[in-house]
């Protein structure tokens, strides 16, 4: 690992004013993909500010109609969480299975939004949610913030405090782990909600996270696992490397899309 | 007693281990410490035109950075391939030259090029960084197939075509003439997967000069401590033997691919002379992926002929072996005499002849891991028998009952001669564990859940303890292949066991204490074994090819012999008794039909007390042995393997896995059965997840668990365990060797099993899930258009 | 450099560490614990797995700085004195492992589990929980065994 400096924040402005008298500094979550990265050295920081100490990124709670789940929350929190199982069990399942039982204690959810990673699980639910994104300056809808690969409409210095979900009347989520890396390598989210049926698909598409229309429009019609799994799913946008060919990715989402809209019940 | 030979002891070593207080290599630090980083090829091919390291060396920390002209131009010699396979013509092996440091050609990425030594680990990798080398880019070719064809890069002067040997078994001719007579032929293709050994501890070396002394000490993780000093002496010319300590301590698992010793080792040997100090390295994963010598790469064709009662007739085998940039120290072994003379299997075959090509590629090189050309035999033979049976449309079997070697000892027509075994009582142990009768209801269960079920089976014989030496001399190998032991009794009758045997994770010093337990009924608690020192333990070989047992234990057994014969001549003078009265049981010495008896601690002051000793016996209770074998041990067994695929996703889960092995006699149930766990994940991960996959460009893909697959446990079922017992008639023990047969008799019988829940044959390894799903398709695709 | 300070196995400890120092490094170098092991760059294998304040993580990607001010047990303070832990006993009894090497993060993943689990594991969720943890050596058979006979002996005594 390249020479860093560590700065641990108290609050939010001190992490955006300790962010910007850095020289190239990246703010740190739970450090479960940028510790690897810089270790590889891929990447060097000037700098990293560690989030994890802010009050304002922590809690989950409830309205009733919505689930709140602050940035710095755990993947093993969200998945233990009462209010989570209860409110969208879907999601404590989700998070229940991300990386190993190690990384579910230190990972969080504004980190893997954050990091848009095209075969993350959480960019799924987020987007077939259509969850809000608060930020130390603004809300984005999830629509507008998955940018493709890696990339989000985050602006540098700008810090996600936490994200809402809106209560869908069900939900489910299917993953296909990579064998070896046990990403996704097509997770699907199927959500019945106020605005009808949302479907997001990760680790399968060139862009990352995106909504499979077709999936949408045929679940408004039938929600049924048979009529996720009968849409046709085109290969030509979808990932093609080693452990899948882009055809057998498509083959996969369907298979996915009709277990989740199974698990959503 | 309860300790000795068949007890399921619990292991001594563990103590240390489950507290963290193992001593691994890179646990330890040598007073002023400093770290070496290695810059290495990004290209698998490339002339390298210059290198620059005056930046690198101005960095903070560094103390030297070294290149390869250096290196040679101190003598440092060339690394060797210590077993020499000719060509059938007669040509010795083409082996190109591979020195520790490149110093002209770079032939696979992560050739090492440069060694640069700092204060500390990252000061080190940092100056790595620095150091600038131009290379004049090379094309690469990594498929041994491609290799050999008219334009195809070339890598080494030596090796005209990149073929290093064209070699073979066998008689061609009566091969040829049995299977054109044949009633029934049957061929097939096949592709045995390339493979990264992966030992959880990764490569470590810390290499120390006392230039008063000109004395160097290497810890390094080794399976072979000796050999190592042999050939970092006698062939890199780093130290004379006696001026060279090597050290291997707790090492975390080796595989085969610790057998070998690596540019690393040698060049910190060299930077430690250089710098006048201590130097370590320890590889990362990545580096261990790019480095640690691969196992297997084989491409073969096969076709073999059966008479109309369906015995076999003939089989012939044609292989192509890709060995990578460079010879390693057993490569030209292991896809000729460790491969073609098991490919008789378990099976009567008058005649086969094979013939095997090895080929240069830009590649890390290949050499032995698990089985270490075993699994290339038994995968072949295994799926052209079943193959055989389903195209002949008779039950597999009955075709392997009807062609078992079922008198011993058998002489195959290449080169192995059987010394004894049972097939038919482990095939049916293992057909009844596994309920083989009753697939037909699981299936038709599995089938009401949406789901496909199959079932395959693999008889797999292999070959452990190779041996004798002159044998393995006279067919090129360059080392001997005995082992030795020392038993040093104390004064107060506790025994320390010297062993030229390395444990790196197979519990020696439990069983090795197990054999003193069994002869003289001392409590295993008082027996020490010691291994790993070059100056604590005599010369000895290593562990590798499952020998610890058969060899090993050997040596040990017949250096009790002798120690059990002088106390017995002890024991007599000083109860004055006859020497063939004496009985040595429970840690007491009596005479047989007395009441007189003597502790054996008693037994063993006297010996060094001296006082009263057999007129003219030396003082003392200490005797060593060197064991040579007589022959090759024949473990073998049947393994079952039942799958259930999900045709939506073409995921395999193994539901049962049933194996029954001969291993001969059995020291310690326990670690035996661990040994084929372990084995038989191996052999798993090769059939189903594990594939190490280069680019066109000599890139390699799977450098990190991240894309090469690891069998995890959740990928892996609780397995059925069983034995057999056939002693082995070679050895004073009767033992076989467990510790390989896992990972040589499993991935047949796994694709045996998923090929017949899927309808299709055509199935390469490792059978992935989209491999699976894709075949399934294609052959409910066939189908329906039939 | 930063100072830092934490107790690790029940002593308060301090020491000087560059910022990029990983945790595990700290534990390693620093205070010479060497029982925490590193067999990966990716964060997968599992050989580093130490508990931070309680829970089961990997040292090789949290920084030493980030555990400052926490309560670090390592392989070495798992156990009570000479008394095993009722884990490391099992991985004995039970042959759960040979070279030893992803021993201990396997031993401090399964202390974890079975705490979160309440003793009450099966041999499904037992191979689930050990994603995160590699070994080579024993095909996990005895592993699991391990784990199950350690849970199933600590739910009683509980």
């Amino acid at each position: 690992m390249y020479e860093t400096k560590y700065h641990k924040a108290g609050s939010l402005d001190n992490a955006t004013s300790l962010m910007g008298s850095a020289d190239d500094g990246k703010y740190l979550g739970g450090g479960m993909t940028l510790i690897p990265t810089m270790k590889q050295r891929l990447a060097a920081p000037s700098d990293l500010v560690d989030l994890g100490g802010i009050a304002d990124l922590q809690g989950i709670s409830t309205d009733g109609s919505t689930l709140t789940i602050g940035a710095g929350v755990t993947h093993a929190e969200v998945a233990g969480s009462s209010d989570v199982q209860g409110a969208i069990p879907a999601l404590a399942a989700l998070a229940s299975h991300i990386g190993d039982p190690h990384v579910r204690n230190c990972g969080t959810l504004g980190g893997s939004i954050a990091n848009n990673d095209p075969a993350a699980d959480y960019p799924a639910a987020v987007l077939a949610l259509g969850a809000t994104i608060k930020t130390n300056s603004r809300e984005i809808t999830a629509g507008d913030f998955f940018n493709g690969m890696f990339e989000t409409s985050l602006s540098d210095d700008e810090i996600i405090v936490s994200v809402s979900f809106p209560i869908p009347e069900k939900a489910g989520y299917a993953k296909f782990p990579n064998p070896a890396s046990r990403y996704a390598m097509a997770g699907v989210f199927a959500a019945s909600t106020s605005d009808g049926p949302r479907v997001a698909v990760t680790g399968a598409g060139q862009d990352g996270v995106y909504r499979e229309d077709a999936m949408e429009a045929a679940l408004s019609a039938d929600w049924s696992p048979a009529a996720a799994s009968g849409v046709d799913v085109s290969a030509d946008d979808l990932m093609s490397d080693i452990h899948g060919t882009s055809d057998y990715r498509a083959n996969l989402v369907k298979v996915m899309a009709g277990r989740a809209v199974e698990a959503a019940g | 007693m309860s300790e000795g030979i068949g007890a399921r002891v619990t292991r001594k070593e563990d103590k240390r281990f489950i507290t963290g207080h193992g001593r691994y290599t890179d646990d330890i630090v040598e007073q002023n410490q400093t770290y070496a980083a290695f810059v290495r090829s990004p290209h698998a091919h490339a002339e390298i035109l210059s290198i620059d390291r005056d930046a690198a060396k101005a960095m903070p920390g560094v103390i030297d950075v070294l290149d390869g002209k250096q290196l040679t131009g101190d003598g440092i010699g060339n690394i060797i391939c210590g077993w020499t396979v000719n060509s059938k013509d007669g040509t010795p092996m083409a082996m190109g030259a591979w020195s520790a440091l490149a110093t002209q050609y770079v032939r696979y990425v992560g050739d090492a090029v440069v060694i640069v030594v700092a204060e500390t680990q990252d000061q080190a990798r940092e100056a790595a960084e620095a150091v600038v080398i131009d290379y004049k880019e090379l094309p690469a070719v990594v498929s041994a197939v491609e290799a050999l064809q008219d334009g195809a890069p070339q890598l080494h002067p030596e090796a005209p075509n990149n073929q290093i040997f064209d070699w073979e078994i066998g008689d061609e001719a009566p091969t040829d003439e049995a299977i054109a007579g044949a009633a029934h032929v049957v061929e097939m293709d096949f592709t045995n997967n390339r493979l990264s050994p992966n030992p959880m501890e990764p490569r470590s070396a810390i290499a120390t000069y006392n230039a008063i002394e000109e004395h160097y000490t290497l810890y390094t993780t080794s399976q072979n401590p000796h050999v190592a000093r042999l050939i970092l002496s006698a062939f890199y010319q780093v130290a004379p033997e006696h001026k060279l300590r090597v050290i291997a301590p707790d090492v975390g698992g080796g595989f085969g691919s610790k057998i070998y010793v690596y540019p690393e080792e040698i060049a910190c040997l060299w930077a430690s002379m250089k710098t006048n100090g201590s130097v370590k390295w320890t590889s990362d994963r990545t580096e261990a992926f790019l480095t640690d010598a691969h196992g297997r790469d084989h491409v073969s064709t096969a076709k073999i002929g059966f008479d109309k009662d369906y015995k076999i007739v003939g089989l012939k085998v044609d292989t192509i072996a890709n060995l990578g940039a460079y010879m390693s120290l057993f490569s030209s072994a292991t896809p000729t005499y460790l491969y073609a003379t098991l490919l008789s299997g378990q099976y009567n075959i008058a005649n086969i002849h094979a013939n095997v090509c090895t080929v240069y590629t830009n590649t890390v090189p290949v050499d032995a891991y698990r089985g270490a050309g075993r699994p290339e035999a038994s995968f072949l033979i295994e799926r052209l028998i079943e193959t055989s049976a389903r195209q002949l449309g008779i039950s597999p079997v009955e075709l392997r009952r009807k062609n078992f070697v079922t008198e011993f000892p058998h002489q195959t027509p290449v080169i192995m001669a059987y010394d004894t075994g049972d097939f038919e009582a482990h095939l049916s142990d293992a057909m009844k564990a596994a309920d083989w009768d009753g697939i037909a209801a699981r299936k038709a269960e599995a089938e009401s859940r949406g789901k496909l079920r199959g079932i395959g089976m693999s008889c797999y014989i292999e070959a452990c303890g190779i041996a004798p030496s002159a044998a393995v001399g006279s067919l090129g190998a360059g080392v001997g292949l005995w082992e030795s032991a020392e038993v040093r009794v104390n004064p107060v009758g506790t025994i320390e066991i010297l062993t030229g045997s390395h444990s790196h994770g197979q519990g020696h010093e439990t069983t090795f204490a197990q054999l003193v337990c069994d002869r003289f009924g001392l409590p295993i608690d008082n027996v020490q074994v010691i291994h790993g020192d070059t100056d604590k333990v005599q010369f000895g070989m290593g562990t590798y090819g499952s020998r610890s047992g058969a060899v090993g234990m050997s040596a040990i057994a017949k250096a009790l012999d002798k120690v059990e014969a002088k106390a017995k001549k002890i024991a007599a003078h000083l109860m004055e008794a006859d020497e063939g009265d004496i009985v040595i049981e429970n840690g007491e010495v009596k005479v047989a039909g007395t009441d007189k008896v003597l502790g054996w601690h008693e037994v063993c002051l006297a010996a060094y007390m001296a006082h009263n000793l057999p007129e003219g016996m030396e003082p003392g209770l200490k005797e060593g042995a060197f064991y040579d074998p007589a022959n090759f041990t024949f473990p073998s067994g049947t393994y079952i393997c039942e799958v259930e695929v999900d045709p939506e996703t073409g995921t395999t889960d193994i539901v049962q896995f049933t194996a029954v092995d001969d291993f001969g006699v059995i020291i310690n149930p326990m670690i035996v059965e661990g040994q084929v766990h372990g084995g038989l994940a191996q052999g798993i991960g090769q059939a189903m997840l594990e594939h190490a996959i280069y680019d066109d460009n000599g890139q390699l893909l799977t450098a990190s668990y991240m894309d090469y697959c690891m069998p995890r446990a959740d990928n892996l079922p609780s397995f059925t365990i069983g034995h057999t017992t056939t002693a082995c008639p070679s050895n004073p023990l009767g033992i076989k060797g467990c510790g390989e047969a896992g990972a040589i008799g499993s991935p047949p019988a796994i694709i045996n099993a998923i090929t017949d829940a899927i309808g299709n044959n055509n199935l390469s390894m490792p059978a992935t899930p989209q491999k699976v799903w894709a075949a399934y398709n294609a052959a409910s695709t066939k189908q329906a258009a039939e | 450099m930063t100072t830092i300070n934490m107790t690790v196995n029940g002593k308060a400890v301090s020491g000087e560490v560059e910022d990029r120092t990983l945790l595990v490094e700290f534990i390693r170098e620093g205070l010479r614990l060497t029982g925490t092991h590193v067999g990966c760059d990716t964060s997968q294998c599992g050989a580093c797995v130490v508990h931070v304040d309680g829970k089961a993580i990997k040292s090789c990607t949290m920084l030493a700085v980030q555990a400052d001010g926490t309560n670090v047990v390592t392989i070495e303070g798992l156990a009570n004195g000479a008394d095993l832990h009722p884990v490391q006993a099992a991985f004995k009894e039970n042959h759960g492992l040979q070279c030893g090497f992803c021993t201990p993060g396997m031993i401090m993943s399964a202390a974890d589990m079975i705490e979160r689990y309440d003793g009450k594991l099966d041999e499904a969720t037992i191979r689930a929980e050990l994603e995160g943890n590699i070994c080579r050596c024993t095909g996990y058979h005895n592993i699991v065994k391990s784990i199950q006979a350690a849970a199933d002996e600590m739910s009683k005594s509980a």
